[in-house]
């Protein structure tokens, strides 16, 4: 892989990946309530260094890395729990805005984050959590295989699209309405040009 | 959908613009005078000796404003870029269709034709709303010239046959845009068009409005990532901001034209707040500058039902519109360049 992309980019692609390529591809962002309100929450997960917590050592930001995978980013806070055989083993915990959501959005970006842990520490990490704002509730994330696959693959497709230099059209659906790229995107500029102009020349 | 921003003008000779933590604190010899959250802004333009402090350019290069700098009279001078300028990807895009003279006549004719139909809609609107009080048939003579160019845009046109209709058009337009101006002062006599100088009061007014959509249409371009110098319709010249003036061509009759024509029929200008200087040029004064600077905001606020999108948008954000339009037609996510065609 040519260049490793931002976590993030994962997490946006799976949600639509022509959101993803006018991110990383057209260099597109704005700023709607939803991503302040993320930013926000980030700065406060990102104020603390490291600490503990309940008996828990936690750190706070830490910086990730997969060459394998081509990404990289910041985990939220990475606890240290005590393994099966006494030692301490990483538990990722991740902060979202929102309530828990249907499709599996956050935790293939959670489990990415293991996955980037797991091959900077050489160590096995079989789960951690992502706390929603919403609910105010932790939910625990097993990193299965089929999770792990979904990373692989998805990562693969987003860096052959983005290296591509490829955006996707639009694929206009419901999550259009909640998307901060809408106004870039133009999910419905489709009509045919030609017969446009013809009616404007009338 | 992005908003409609302000665009901060600042036209008092000597202010000073600092940033202090997000905002825009201006200064004049008398001390603090303003101060602005940038996020309330979508550029600034400083008008003669304005003076910008580097941390308040490098923060509006980040935060996407465009900061342009023109003379008093209005004559572009610089613009500041941020780190981060254009899209490389897209640029090359647009670089290889500028090289390639068939689809270049495809997006020039799609300018033209807007241009065309925008000012026989001008025509066609004082027609409706003064037709008693002008030279109707004058004006009637030239839309019929208007018609005939758009008919022969229906079909594709190569390069040339574009330029000609433009001029045809152009020609035909201006002939008859005095008859359009209703107010009976002589100092708003028009006999043509004529800049670098202006050498009446209307064509002053044209070319400082002209600067005004200069402004927003280059930064809207620059914001969607594209670059405003290499147009299709108008070819690369060395300062030239080519694709800047091609996207300009659509909004030219119904916003700057129009807004000149309005200040002028209601009397918000008059002729004494111009200058003839020697040499015949002739320039506004301060308080005329500030009437025009006050109509162009406003006019930008009014909404309108954008043809193509059918979305209700502020005409300030058509420029953004038209540059994200024009961004998708050079990277082949449209079949061509849908421009704004007004009603």
């Amino acid at each position: 892989m040519d260049q490793t992309l931002p976590l993030s980019a994962l997490q946006h692609y799976l949600y639509c990946p022509r959101q993803c390529a006018l991110i990383h591809v057209e260099k597109v962002w704005e700023e709607n309530r939803f991503t302040a309100e993320g930013r926000l929450l980030h700065l406060r997960a990102d104020s603390g260094a490291t600490g503990r917590r309940g008996g828990i050592a936690e750190d706070r930001s830490v910086p990730l890395r997969s060459d394998r995978l081509g990404l990289y980013g910041v985990a939220d806070v990475v606890e240290l729990r005590p393994g099966p055989d006494g030692r301490e083993r990483p538990y990722p915990v991740e902060y979202k805005r929102g309530s828990p959501k249907v499709e599996d959005w956050d935790r293939v970006q959670l489990c990415a984050q293991a996955m980037c842990l797991e091959e900077m520490l050489g160590v096995t990490i079989p789960e951690g959590a992502i706390f929603y704002g919403k609910p105010r509730r932790r939910e625990r994330v097993v990193f299965e295989k089929v999770l792990r696959v979904l990373v692989e693959k998805a990562c693969g497709d987003m860096h052959a699209m983005i290296e591509g230099g490829e955006v996707p059209p639009a694929e206009v659906g419901k999550r259009c309405r909640g998307c901060s790229l809408a106004g870039a995107c133009m999910p419905g500029a489709s009509a045919r040009v030609e017969s446009y102009l013809l009616k404007g020349l009338e | 959908m992005k908003k409609l921003l302000n665009t901060l003008y600042v036209t008092s000779q000597g202010t000073y613009l600092s940033k202090d933590g997000e905002c825009v604190v201006v200064r004049t010899e008398d001390g603090e005078k303003h101060r602005f959250p940038v996020h309330v802004l979508d550029g600034i333009v400083c008008f003669g000796n304005v003076l910008c402090s580097p941390f308040l350019l490098g923060h509006c290069g980040e935060a996407g404003l465009a900061v342009s700098f023109l003379t008093e009279r209005g004559r572009f001078l610089a613009g500041v870029r941020g780190p981060q300028s254009g899209n490389v990807l897209l640029r090359r895009a647009q670089y290889r269709l500028a090289d390639d003279p068939v689809e270049s006549a495809r997006l020039a004719r799609a300018v033209i034709a807007a241009k065309v139909a925008n000012s026989r809609a001008v025509l066609r609107r004082c027609l409706r709303d003064h037709g008693d009080r002008v030279h109707a048939a004058a004006i009637g003579r030239a839309v019929s010239v208007l018609d005939d160019c758009a008919g022969r845009l229906r079909m594709p046109v190569d390069m040339d046959e574009a330029r000609g209709m433009e001029g045809r058009a152009a020609a035909a337009y201006f002939e008859v845009f005095g008859h359009m101006i209703l107010a009976e002062d002589p100092a708003f006599a028009f006999g043509g068009r004529n800049r670098r100088p202006p050498l009446d009061a209307v064509n002053c007014l044209l070319s400082f409005v002209y600067t005004l959509l200069a402004h927003d249409v280059r930064s809207a371009l620059e914001a969607v990532g594209i670059d405003p110098q290499v147009g299709f319709l108008h070819r690369d010249r060395p300062g030239r901001p080519g694709l800047a003036l091609d996207l300009m061509e659509e909004f030219r009759p119904f916003l700057a034209d129009r807004l000149v024509l309005s200040l002028i029929n209601r009397a918000e200008v008059r002729g004494r707040g111009f200058v003839r200087k020697e040499s015949g040029a002739v320039f506004m004064d301060d308080d005329t500058r500030k009437v025009v600077l006050t109509a162009w905001q406003k006019r930008k606020q009014d909404e309108v039902m954008h043809p193509y999108l059918k979305e209700r948008l502020p005409l300030g954000l058509a420029f953004h519109i038209q540059a994200r339009l024009m961004a998708r037609a050079v990277r082949g996510d449209l079949d061509g360049y849908p421009p704004f065609f007004w009603k």
